[in-house]
């Protein structure tokens, strides 16, 4: 009989081109996004060795780090975002890659709208030049982000050159308790795993409160892998993903989807598949997190302190976390429900989705952003907009005293004009607090959509719990 | 890409662990159409104020260690973002190895497409190796990637390990997409079979 497999090792058998002796492998790679930050040098590359994009219909571009979340209707201000923006579209055209403009109601941050096209599907490898490529795992597909000369070596050959991960499970075993998000699950268990104990794995999310998770749960999940270390999560593909894709303009159609679907069903892990590591976390213990310092890891339930560096015992873990402290202005002790804020930032390729901004109407609808502190809301795609604006989410949002903007990456990374100023301190449903990440000096205290909207509203962080109706 | 066999220079220590790409290249300077001039964007906001004045005391901006070719870190080294422009902004500063006790995956990996070598040591002997280069511009090392091997400022030898393929590659400079090419049949084939096996994925 068989070995029993785990799902990882199903798709990357099924992937396999070419493995030399030293155990080296080739693998195919059946879709490649593309945005405008780490893809020029990559095309530059291939016009300066003569070579085509091997397979461009496996692509798919869109411009999100740069783009302005106000009007866009006179283009973008700053010269070179402007210049990589271009780069981008005209790189596109110059090589046939399909690539979805910033005036296209498709537009937004890049693992937002592969999802909502379809592209994303089960039993698939995705690449990007981006980290959080890992948000595709959702869907039972091995997706990892990669540097740009690999986005070169992918858009040239289809393909990388790789070595096996090894294979993770972490099982959030029981019920999700009340207030508690997706979010609080990842957040809870990069606070367990540190930020480096993923590194080498692939980690497979299992479960209850998993599989509970709707699709849009799921991506927050497996975006979040990367800062556990992993450079890919995923999920076994059930009827939620297949509901979720049916119908998507890029998934398949009537004729191709039964033949897709009875395939998709076989990559779930045998029983008896063997991991490198097995961890059970009970979703019970879990409650709505936030983090204190300058790693995802540094995460507290939001009924808990601001931890005293004095506690650590290793020289350089005490020295890192002091040095957090001071960054962040915090002391020792402090309640984290003590700790005022400046800003609130709601969107990203983490939490940008449709699921993510209804927990935040239902926390806000009738309520107010506190005195003193900007609100900011941005949707992950024109498409989560419109669905947005359609169930009327938008008016709850302004009413609160929210801004309602464009779809981007915006603050998560403040490479386009919205960004902390120095000493802000920010409510953030976005992946990374670390220094200066959300700008030169800003403060990130990462949490849920719904622990970002209670923290507008009191003006400082807050337990959602409290709020909820 | 240039070739790594054998380096010889000065080891500058950055004692620091988990430092984030956004540390070592901040947004802002991802903004270049360029792989080129990212020197001056290395480790911003620990050289330079927000005034852009430069803040002294920064160690690969201290005499001694102006010209470092090695740096010397802590565990976890650049985690975080997939931007390649970390590793371009080290080599535009003259750093062609760096060692640590761990990295992130996606970094390690771009060092080695940009001719930089990463190197894991157990945390006891990265710091030895970080004592060395607490001496300044007498820290010289010498990492002799063929042997596998670096010798430190007293004649002390360090073993390290290294992936067979990469490091050939690193010998011998090679470009991995002209080595990829030569398994063009072996691409077409694997397209001919999933054609057929998942039909659904071409349109």
């Amino acid at each position: 009989m068989a070995q029993p497999r785990t799902l990882f090792d199903k798709i990357w058998d099924s992937h396999l081109v070419d493995r030399q002796d030293d155990g080296t492998c080739l693998i195919y790679i059946d879709r490649h996004l593309v945005h405008e930050v780490t893809s020029p040098q990559a095309f530059e590359g291939l016009r300066l060795a003569g070579r085509k994009v091997h397979r461009p219909e496996a692509a798919l571009a869109v411009a999100d780090h740069n783009v302005p979340t106000t009007d866009r209707s006179h283009g973008i201000a700053d010269t070179e975002s402007r210049i990589q923006v271009e780069t981008l579209a005209s790189n596109c055209a110059d090589f046939g890659v399909p690539f979805v403009a910033m005036d296209d109601v498709r537009q937004g941050i890049v693992h937002i709208i592969g999802p909502e096209q379809g592209f994303t599907l089960p039993g698939t490898t995705i690449v990007c030049g981006d980290s959080h490529t890992s948000t595709h795992g959702a869907f039972g597909a091995l997706a990892f982000g990669i540097g740009t000369s690999e986005v070169e070596h992918v858009l040239a050959t289809q393909t990388l050159i790789q070595k096996p991960a090894k294979n993770m499970r972490i099982t959030v075993e029981g019920a999700r308790p009340l207030g508690v998000t997706a979010k609080d699950v990842i957040l809870a268990i990069i606070g367990r795993l540190g930020t480096a104990g993923g590194t080498g794995h692939v980690i497979e999310y299992a479960g209850p409160a998993i599989t509970d998770l709707c699709l849009e749960g799921r991506m927050t999940v497996c975006n979040m892998s990367i800062e556990a270390g992993a450079r890919a999560g995923l999920i076994a593909p059930d009827e939620t993903t297949f509901a979720y894709l049916r119908g998507r303009p890029m998934a398949p159609k009537a004729g191709r989807w039964e033949a897709a679907v009875a395939y998709w069903r076989t990559l779930p892990s045998d029983q008896g598949a063997a991991y490198d590591k097995d961890v059970r976390i009970a979703a019970g213990d879990i409650e709505p997190q936030v983090t204190w310092g300058t790693s995802p890891q540094d995460v507290v339930p939001v009924s808990g302190r601001v931890p005293d560096p004095a506690a650590v015992a290793d020289d350089a873990k005490r020295q890192a976390m002091a040095q957090s402290l001071s960054y962040m202005d915090l002391t020792p002790g402090t309640a984290m429900r003590d700790v005022r804020i400046d800003k609130v930032f709601i969107g990203s390729c983490t939490n940008g989705r449709i699921e993510d901004l209804r927990e935040v109407a239902a926390v806000v609808e009738g309520r107010a952003v506190a005195d003193g502190v900007y609100a900011m809301i941005v949707p992950g795609s024109g498409l989560v907009k419109n669905q947005a604006e359609e169930e009327g989410l938008d008016k709850i949002f302004r009413a609160a005293g929210f801004d309602w903007r464009e779809p981007g990456c915006s603050m998560c990374l403040a490479m386009n004009a919205d960004r902390l100023e120095p000493g802000e301190r920010c409510a953030s449903t976005s992946n990374r607090n670390f220094e200066g990440r959300q700008g030169r000096g800003g403060r990130t205290h990462l949490m849920s959509p719904g622990m970002a909207a209670a923290a507008a509203v009191a003006g400082r962080i807050a337990d959602v719990r409290e709020l909820s109706r | 890409m240039e070739k790594f066999d054998r380096l010889t220079g000065v080891a500058a220590p950055l004692p620091l662990v988990n430092v984030d790409t956004d540390k070592i290249i901040p947004k802002q300077f991802l903004k270049t159409i360029k792989r080129t001039g990212l020197a001056e964007g290395l480790f911003y906001e620990m050289r330079f104020d927000e005034a852009g004045k430069p803040k002294p005391g920064f160690v690969l901006d201290q005499p001694a260690y102006k010209n470092a070719k090695i740096l010397v870190t802590g565990e976890n080294f650049g985690c975080g973002s997939s931007r390649e422009h970390a590793p371009w902004a080290l080599l535009d500063a003259g750093i062609r190895c760096v060692i640590a006790p761990s990295f992130a995956d996606i970094f390690y990996n771009n060092c080695f497409k940009n001719g930089i070598l990463p190197i894991v040591l157990p945390a006891e002997q990265v710091d030895l190796l970080m004592d060395d280069a607490q001496r300044g511009a007498n820290a010289v090392v010498t990492v002799d990637l063929e042997k596998q091997e670096i010798t430190g400022p007293d004649g002390g030898i360090l073993h390290f390990d290294v992936d067979a393929f990469r490091k050939h590659c690193l010998l011998n400079g090679l470009d991995d997409i002209g080595l990829t090419q030569q398994k063009a049949d072996k691409i077409a084939a694997y397209e001919a079979r999933q054609r057929t096996s998942q039909p659904w994925l071409n349109p």
